[in-house]
């Protein structure tokens, strides 16, 4: 084989590599789309009067979520499913903006913590790589990080709102999802740099419960709810 | 608010926070989970690396070797004892695909892509000093095919492959133009007034093919593709120099005109690779 040869078979490897980008990118533009149009549904809940709707507003989120789905399917069908970590780095923050906001989304409704499993149906993609594409532990666990500092922001805004409970909840959610992400062996890698934020947003909802504790707020709350 | 009730309020949260610490909890059973996950996935990450490292090291001791072809009487020699280094080189990177098995390559591409593009610049020098041609992607992956025994489920050998991406074959190549380069030098100072001729033509052809490729390749290819334009130019001097004073020069005074005239063509922020 000539050199000239060699160079245009690489020249339409590399072309046909760009192609592939270009049909991803638009789908992932449309995706982002999605992503801040279910991000701007659930940002209502930290107004004074967004507490009262939440189950309407999850309920808003979930549709959006349906074409979340379809756009999903679309993007499977762009590129040979094999090669997945290889245009990783074109889905890899809109998957987790969409971890993020599914994880929300359960946490309003559930109070708990979204599995991968559950994150992976609400997307309408897979868990194990062996099945096709599918959502990166890494991922996820970028998603689940976002959502903390999100909540630390809600337990303010619920103080305003005047739901003394939450905080308290909250607080509890947060300190689990700590200890949990203690459990873990980071590298020196951008989940890490994410997980060291996540001590200032278990710090900022401490000093909402203590702000709570000691004038007594979080108590009367509970006393009201026994009534 | 009394005392007795702070004290209250106090122990309800303390059990609160021993409830998140349950090792039972949900949570933490599934975190332990992705621990186990990211540790194997680093841990082989780490080895990926590890024999990156290996793989480079013994390319460049084979490149080493290769260089002194210039200076030998027999060549088929040299070209011997570096198909047995190319050898253990692909041991390791059988190693690699072994680790590969059943991955994803572009998972843990960032692992071992340095030592990969040593092993297209050693083993495409190489064929190069054989053949006088430019090694193709496919005779370079046709190498990289092992067995491995498997033990334990009867006489199933299972075949591995390792494919190198066109990207890393690209770059390799792209590092062999600086061989190339002082080589060309090198095989003038010792008399040799064919070569330099040889290897402007086919600097010549790879600089034509990369400049077709220009902007649609990666980042990296139009970052070397400025080295190559400098070791080309090198070359081109070299035989300039050679066409227009060797007629003149007697051949063993060769040798000074041109190594004072290289010395003046290198640039100070090119690392010597």
């Amino acid at each position: 084989m000539s050199v000239t040869e060699m160079f245009s078979y690489i020249q339409g490897f590399l072309s046909a590599d760009q192609d592939i980008r270009e049909d991803i990118r638009k789908v992932v533009q449309v995706l982002e789309q999605t992503a801040r149009e279910i991000l701007t549904v659930l940002q209502s809940v930290h107004q004074p009067s967004g507490f009262k709707d939440i189950p309407t507003k999850c309920l808003k989120a979930r549709e959006l979520f349906c074409t979340v789905r379809n756009h999903t399917g679309e993007l499977k069908t762009k590129f040979p499913v094999e090669q997945y970590y290889r245009y990783h780095e074109h889905w890899r923050f809109v998957l987790q903006r969409l971890a993020f906001l599914a994880a929300f989304v359960v946490y309003l409704e559930s109070e708990s913590l979204v599995t991968r499993e559950e994150v992976a149906k609400i997307l309408a993609i897979e868990v194990d790589r062996e099945k096709g594409f599918h959502l990166d532990v890494e991922d996820y666990l970028a998603g689940v990080l976002i959502l903390a500092s999100e909540l630390s922001r809600l337990a303010v805004n619920s103080v305003t709102a005047g739901d003394y409970g939450r905080p308290l909840r909250i607080s509890n959610f947060i300190n689990e999802l700590d200890s949990g992400f203690r459990l873990l062996n980071l590298k020196n890698d951008p989940l890490r740099k994410r997980y060291d934020g996540l001590k200032y947003d278990v710090k900022k909802i401490e000093e909402v419960v203590y702000d709570l504790s000691i004038r007594g707020l979080a108590k009367e709350q509970e006393s009201g709810g026994d009534k | 608010m009394s005392k007795r009730e702070d004290d209250r309020c106090g122990r309800k949260l303390k059990t609160e926070a021993e409830v998140c610490m349950n090792p039972d909890s949900s949570v933490i059973a599934a975190f332990k989970v992705f621990q186990q996950e990211l540790d194997t996935k680093h841990d082989k990450h780490e080895r990926l690396v590890k024999i990156s490292r290996d793989v480079t090291i013994e390319s460049k001791r084979t490149i080493f070797l290769l260089h002194r072809v210039t200076s030998v009487p027999d060549v088929e020699e040299i070209l011997t004892e570096a198909d047995v280094k190319l050898d253990a080189v692909r041991q390791k990177i059988g190693q690699i695909a072994e680790e590969l098995k059943g991955e994803d390559l572009h998972q843990f591409h960032r692992a071992f892509t340095p030592g990969i593009q040593e092993y297209v610049e050693a083993v495409s020098f190489h064929h190069f000093i054989r053949h006088r041609t430019l090694i193709s992607l496919e005779e370079i992956n046709a190498r990289l095919v092992f067995m491995r025994e498997n033990k334990g489920e009867g006489e199933v050998a299972c075949v591995l492959t390792f494919q190198i991406t066109p990207t890393d074959y690209l770059l390799g190549v792209a590092d062999l133009t600086g061989e190339l380069m002082r080589m060309c030098i090198s095989s003038v100072g010792n008399g040799d007034i064919d070569t330099p001729f040889q290897l402007s033509g086919f600097l010549r052809q790879i600089h034509d093919g990369f400049s077709y490729i220009g902007n649609t390749g990666p980042y990296e290819v139009s970052k070397k593709l400025h080295t190559l334009r400098q070791s080309l130019g090198k070359v081109e001097d070299a035989c300039y120099t050679l066409r227009v004073r060797g007629s003149e020069i007697p051949k063993h005074m060769l040798v000074d005109v041109f190594t004072s005239r290289a010395a003046t063509h290198l640039d100070p922020e090119e690392p010597m690779v």
